[in-house]
């Protein structure tokens, strides 16, 4: 089985299309998962997740088989879901599919009324994509910063810097809407 | 003054805690294994059609200005096409 993968990984990186079709296919689950942490909208996340694979497979000369084929993917992925969120207004952010519960709504928290949902997710918004991706990643998702610092192809300290950078500007945000959280 | 100083740090910690709760009850965790509603693979092979359509529209413009070129030339003198056939 080792040996498949690593046949497969190293055809790939020669430019072959079977083995991408099936690193794609083991992969693209994973990759989805992903994208949908950071886009928050399933049908965009499924736009970004083919153009990460796009990316994918304009860079195969560039893959390096001994690192690991996910979190090279892991890595394009996410720089393909930073691109989608730059064209993305902060006004889209109001849209309950992608704030909202994903995937299914869960009784939301009686002491955070509605009002004060959508003012900080207008607020979140209107983060940089950059401190936005490290604070879902992090914060929201509770991925170790390890792997949030790999993915966005930082350091560890970097990476916590933005998530800390993102939660401060976020709550003077909603300071100054007279939210104190 | 040190209990102060203290004191504010404790504060801007707790209300970092406090938005990033905020945060999560507002935008809920998507899971470790959300399912993708269906196979990829042909969204994929429509990229790669797509792209290769895109490639001749990509064709450098002092190609095409070249080509025009030809193509007036030979307009304006036409016994010159053997010539540039030749040399082709």
């Amino acid at each position: 089985m080792r040996d498949d993968e690593s046949s497969v990984l190293s055809r790939f990186r020669q430019g072959d299309m079977d083995a991408f079709e099936a690193l794609f296919r083991t992969y693209q689950r994973s990759v989805f998962a992903w994208v949908l942490r950071i886009v928050r909208n399933p049908t965009a996340a499924e736009d970004v997740t083919v153009e990460a694979f796009w990316r994918i497979h304009q860079a195969h000369a560039r893959f390096d088989p001994a690192r690991g084929f996910e979190p090279w993917a892991r890595r394009i992925a996410t720089h393909a879901s930073l691109d989608w969120l730059r064209r993305q207004k902060p006004e889209n952010w109001m849209q309950p599919e992608v704030w909202q519960a994903i995937p299914a709504a869960a009784a939301s928290d009686a002491a955070v009324n509605a009002e004060i949902r959508e003012k900080t997710a207008l607020a979140f918004g209107r983060l940089p994509p950059k401190l936005r991706a490290a604070a879902l990643l992090a914060v929201v998702e509770e991925r170790p910063h390890q792997e949030v610092a790999e993915a966005l192809g930082i350091t560890v300290a970097a990476a916590k810097l933005r998530v800390f950078r993102a939660v401060r500007r976020l709550r003077r945000d909603l300071s100054e809407q007279g939210i104190r959280p | 003054m040190m209990r102060d100083r203290e004191q504010g740090r404790v504060t801007r910690e707790q209300g970092a805690e406090r938005t990033e709760e905020l945060l999560r009850s507002v935008l809920q965790k998507v899971g470790d294994q959300p399912e993708v509603d269906r196979d990829l693979w042909p969204a994929m092979l429509r990229r790669f059609d797509e792209e290769s359509l895109h490639r001749v529209s990509r064709v450098p413009w002092f190609d095409w200005a070249l080509a025009s070129g030809l193509v007036a030339f030979a307009a304006i003198a036409p016994r010159t096409i053997p010539v540039i056939l030749y040399y082709l």
